[in-house]
């Protein structure tokens, strides 16, 4: 019993020297396994007098517990250690760039287009579409646009024979939809459209973006509400000045060319605007009486606007661009830029 | 139309500089397109008399002049122009002159010879372009010593209005000058047009057969004219600064009157005409040579003025070459008609020709102004040419004249459009000032249209009148009104920005391509397609529809490959167009390819390049993304395009609606492309349509998996056999995985092992062994019998 505290130190010592789990099991085992040497002693409690065996008892018992404390400090200690020493094996580069597919990404026409849509969607436009081969009807006539009309110089066609023909423009679709749908009728038609124009700033393909929206008492004041809510909304300035400059479509009467403060110098001249500090950006205007009748709309009862803008042009104006026929080579270089 | 803002200003003159007065214009609709100064900015320029002229002793192409201007004493001057001579009045440049381009007079010596100062041509001026064959020889009258510059008034600018199609009654100054009249609220001062007496009374006969397209036909014949004498140097500018270049007199007088009042007019020699005018329609296949040289062949439709043998003119588009005014001629037949538009539109273009005449005619020229118009062209003509003019024939039909009826405003439907109310005064105001007399009534103002105004006949076109006037940025703005009511949304159908972020995130690059292709590239793509062609394609290589997405796409690839990237995934949404015009069906598409490396080059990534299993992963998870992928089949076929062996049809409830497969190597060989391309296209309206989940309930039992391993011919399909297998596993089969194929040791050659796992649950219990073991015996029966598979041991 006397050799207790030595055996305790001796115990310590050990318990502070295991290294790993496994020689602080061993040493566990040493001094409080079955034949420990802890163990022993209190298995030779009986050989004390029965006035000795309490206090000796509790000696050895607190002995005991002192050493199982330390040895599950020390496990701890060494399990920590172990943790730490794995994750310090474990650690990785994770700067490197990660696994798999990049991302693609939308042209940025259909970009444009996909944002006009749902700019007015979001005041209950619906998005109507229609063939692109087109009749000289829908195309021209019930546009009030008749056979000889100087007006038809405006737009350089693409013709299949005497009567078909590549859609000049997305108007069409909203006579289709006059014909088939009862007012009120608040569509955006958008799509590709053809003319026989190539140069620096034409294509002969391009898109368009056309609305419509009939119904009883729409006046010219909410058109020119519509078309500055929206492009203030597009091009996301609250304070971008917009103006209607009186213009000339056969299938809209009062019609009007809009024009916006430029974008690009914010109105105080540059090369985009020709120094004007203006941008046309589309045009506009009420629907030709002519228009409804050619579609079976009451024109006495119903009064209704019609809008189109080039979305290639509103795209180059709200991305940069400063080449029309980019869009059309698709070029990776210049696709990824919109990604 | 083009116009100097100077001779406007004649007419009409506001208180506005040169950029306001533009901008007003193009905010009453009459874009201004430009503003350019008429001439080039120079200064120190005086008008200087030749005095003397000697050869210069040391150069033969020099002269040594002595030039008056207005100093007092002579200048010496050395000149190399050849045209140079005593006598000439010559814009000269005095030393510490500054001509365009900043390039200073001063003095120097060539060869020798002392020279101070330059006499300048039209071009060194700015007021020609190119380079002038010699000096600018000013007119005798033209003042010694004062400022060139102020003298030919050219601190004055050329503006060009891009005028709408509707706006014919702007072709001239006095059109503009009645809208900038409107535009600013100024006076318009009209010039004074008084008949000119007639100095004999001979005319020549006019008649006029087809008086619908030519209701009104004025002639008059000017003898003993000098045609040989130049056009006035003030007329010569007027016309240069509207764009329109000096001919001779006649023809300068004829385009000086239709700049001004907007009548088109023609001048013929009248020796060279024959008994007497007739408006007719041209013969069928009558001849006629134009002025421009060019030889057309006339038809029925075409209106002529013709004489008694033969067609001398197309009406209102171009006269004729043999009875052009020309330097001998001594006599002149003078034309000023009114055509209708439909008599001229479209006639000038079946002949390739579009005319300042026929620009007006087709819009419409005013009928009321013939006859100023020829007042006017006499007098000028006289005064330059001299002669003596004889009275004016006119034939005019008033039946077939274009009638203005009055049109009614009402008061409602004026409010109902504009969103304002005017009162009476600002609409008599706004009438007023256009021309149009208006009178006021309860519900509605009655206005008078004017005989210009081709283009105001109902009520909409005075609504716009008034807009314009009034001005459109000082009407209201208003948020549209509409009831709230909700559409229907079709749950089941995909939109197509749904399929196109899928492609997106899948590594692919959305391309829009030209609808229309070279037709090589199409037939050799897709060699029976029918597909629409243009008439007047803008290049043989865009000239027919695409019958397909693929000429787009490849041309797109071989772009990218062009430009070293060799990774290219692309996808185009689109419409496809099929089959002969009658028959055509456009159908919207959607398409792909995909060629280079699998992965994006990167520190893990493998090097292997794409292969067909790449692209059918990416199409049937855009199929999956309607929900409905077990409708879909791939079936082994041949397209043109495509590698025989590694192309397949796409079906949906076994219809076909797409193709895709590797690009045939024979076209990769024609079109020089190395790698290998794998392509793509299906019909849109099989990928949206899709489905509303169905749900089942989950079961709470455990699920069975058994994996089988199959021994079958190595032409063997899997997906059929797959299917066999389903069809015999049971209602309780949840999942199938077709976890290996595999060739090699251990399978004989000509063999693969397609290794199956299995999985079975049912809904309200557990399967028990002999159950799973059942269908196990009947799906291995299945494979047997039909493909001849053997289990695996």
């Amino acid at each position: 019993m006397d050799h207790l505290p030595a055996l305790v130190n001796e115990a310590k010592a050990a318990i502070a020297a295991a290294e790993d789990a496994q020689a602080l099991d061993q040493v566990r085992v040493r001094f409080l396994g079955k034949k420990g040497e802890i163990t022993a002693l209190l298995k030779g409690l009986g050989q004390l007098s029965p006035e000795e065996r309490p206090a000796a008892g509790e000696r050895i018992n607190e002995a005991k517990q002192a050493l199982q404390q330390e040895l599950e400090h020390r496990k701890q200690v060494i399990e920590q250690a172990a943790m730490q020493a794995r994750l310090e094996a474990e650690r990785i580069d994770v700067t490197l760039p990660g696994r798999g597919e990049a991302n693609g990404g939308l042209h940025p026409v259909t970009k444009t287009l996909e944002r006009i849509e749902s700019l007015f969607q979001h005041i209950g436009f619906e998005v109507a579409v229609g063939p692109e081969i087109e009749d000289d009807f829908h195309n021209f006539e019930a546009l009030n646009i008749p056979a000889h009309h100087p007006a038809r110089g405006m737009a350089d066609t693409f013709y299949f024979d005497a009567t078909r023909l590549l859609r000049t423009h997305t108007s069409p679709v909203q006579v289709r939809t006059m014909q088939s749908q009862e007012p009120p009728i608040r569509i955006v038609c958008p799509g590709r459209v053809y003319r026989s124009d190539s140069d620096l700033t034409h294509t002969p393909m391009f898109h368009q973006v056309e609305g419509l929206l009939v119904d009883e008492g729409v006046s010219f004041a909410d058109l020119k509400g519509t078309i500055a809510d929206f492009l203030q909304a597009f091009f996301e300035r609250d304070d971008l000045e917009v103006r209607f400059r009186p213009s000339y479509f056969p299938f809209t009467e009062p019609s009007a060319e809009v024009d916006i403060q430029c974008v690009m110098c914010q109105g105080d001249g540059c090369r985009v605007c020709s120094h004007s500090g203006w941008l046309e950006v589309m045009g506009c205007g009420m629907v030709h009486p002519a228009v409804f009748r050619h579609s079976g709309v009451d024109a006495e009862r119903y009064t209704g606007f019609a809008f189109g803008m080039g979305a290639e042009r509103l795209a180059m104006l709200r991305y940069g661009v400063n080449d029309l026929r980019l869009f059309f080579d698709n070029d990776l270089r210049f696709l990824s830029q919109f990604n | 139309m083009k116009f100097s803002e100077a001779w406007l200003r004649e007419w009409v003159s506001p208180a506005l500089d040169t950029q306001a007065l533009a901008d007003a214009i193009t905010m009453a609709g009459l874009e201004v397109d430009a503003v350019e100064p008429v001439g080039a900015v120079f200064q120190g320029v005086v008008v200087a008399e030749v005095v003397a002229k000697s050869q210069h002793p040391d150069a033969d192409k020099l002269n040594v002049c002595q030039v008056e201007d207005g100093s007092g004493e002579p200048v010496q001057v050395v000149c190399g122009a050849p045209n140079v001579d005593i006598g000439q009045k010559v814009p000269f440049a005095r030393v510490g002159a500054v001509l365009p381009e900043n390039f200073k007079i001063k003095k120097a010596k060539l060869r020798g010879v002392e020279s101070r100062g330059m006499i300048c041509s039209a071009s060194e001026l700015g007021l020609e372009e190119g380079r002038s064959e010699g000096i600018y020889v000013l007119p005798q009258d033209a003042p010694v010593g004062e400022d060139f510059r102020a003298w030919l008034q050219l601190d004055d600018y050329t503006i060009e209005v891009d005028l709408t199609p509707n706006r014919g009654d702007c072709l001239s100054l006095r059109g503009m000058a009645r809208e900038v009249g409107c535009a600013t609220g100024t006076e318009v001062v009209e010039p004074s047009i008084a008949p000119v007496e007639a100095g004999h009374d001979a005319q020549f006969p006019v008649a006029v057969s087809d008086e619908e397209r030519c209701p009104r036909y004025l002639g008059r014949i000017i003898r003993d004219v000098d045609v040989t004498v130049s056009t006035p140097l003030w007329m010569q500018e007027r016309l240069r600064r509207s764009g329109i270049r000096s001919i001779d007199p006649a023809v300068d007088v004829t385009n000086y009157v239709m700049l001004e009042l907007g009548q088109p007019m023609h001048a013929f020699d009248l020796d060279a005409l024959k008994g007497g005018i007739e408006v007719r329609r041209a013969n069928a296949d009558e001849r006629l040579t134009l002025l421009d040289g060019q030889e057309v062949v006339l038809n029925e439709d075409t209106l002529v003025i013709a004489d008694q043998d033969r067609a001398l003119a197309i009406a209102g588009v171009m006269g004729g070459e043999a009875t052009g005014v020309t330097g001998e001629t001594r006599n002149l037949f003078l034309e000023a008609a009114y055509f209708s538009p439909l008599a001229v539109a479209g006639k000038a273009r079946n002949f390739g020709l579009h005319t300042d005449a026929s620009h007006r005619f087709e819009r419409g020229v005013d009928p009321e102004i013939t006859r100023s118009a020829m007042e006017r062209a006499t007098e000028l003509l006289i005064a330059i040419v001299g002669g003596s003019p004889g009275p004016i024939t006119e034939v005019t039909q008033p039946a077939h004249l274009p009638r203005r009826p009055d049109v009614e405003l009402r008061r409602e439907r004026l409010s109902a459009c504009l969103g304002v109310r005017l009162s009476d005064e600002e609409i008599h105001r706004i009438f007023q000032s256009l021309g149009m007399a208006s009178t006021a009534a309860d519900q509605s103002w009655h206005v008078q249209i004017p005989s210009w105004r081709f283009d105001v006949s109902i009520e909409e076109d005075l609504i716009e009148e008034v807009a314009r006037i009034h001005g459109y940025n000082r009407l209201p703005v208003r948020r549209p009104q509409a009831r709230l009511g909700l559409t229907t949304d079709d749950e089941a159908s995909l939109p197509l920005r749904h399929l196109r972020r899928h492609m997106v995130s899948r590594g692919y690059q959305e391309a829009v391509t030209y609808s229309f292709v070279s037709p090589d590239l199409q037939a050799l793509i897709t060699p029976d397609a029918v597909s629409p062609a243009l008439a007047n394609p803008i290049s043989s290589d865009m000239s027919v529809m695409r019958y397909s997405l693929f000429p787009g796409l490849l041309k797109a690839l071989m772009h990218n490959l062009n430009r070293q990237q060799h990774r290219v995934r692309l996808f185009e949404a689109g419409l496809v167009f099929q089959g002969e015009l009658d028959e055509l069906v456009q159908t919207p598409m959607f398409g792909g390819l995909i060629c280079g490396s699998r992965d994006v080059e990167g520190w893990s990534a493998h090097r292997d390049t794409v292969d067909f299993y790449d692209l059918k992963g990416d199409l049937e998870s855009l199929i999956a993304l309607g929900g409905q992928a077990d409708e879909w089949t791939f079936v082994a076929a041949t397209h043109p395009a495509l590698h025989p062996g590694r192309s397949a049809q796409l079906c949906r409830d076994g219809k076909v609606v797409g193709w895709l497969g590797a690009l045939h190597p024979g076209i990769r060989a024609q079109l020089d492309i190395k790698p290998e391309v794998y392509v793509f296209e299906v019909e849109q309206a099989a990928l949206v349509q899709g489905s509303i989940p169905q749900f089942k309930p989950l079961s709470r039992y455990p699920e069975v998996r058994r994996d089988l391993a199959f021994v079958v011919k190595e032409e063997v399909e899997i997906a059929p056999l797959i299917d066999a297998i389903r069809s015999r596993a049971g209602d309780w089969l949840t999942q199938w995985q077709l976890f290996d194929v595999y060739r090699g040791k251990g399978v004989d050659d000509g063999d693969k092992s397609v290794a199956l796992g299995l999985t079975w649950q049912h809904p309200s219990r557990t399967l028990n062994d002999e159950e799973i073991n059942q269908l196990i015996a009947d799906v291995v029966e299945v494979a047997q019998v039909r493909f001849g598979a053997k289990l695996r041991s």
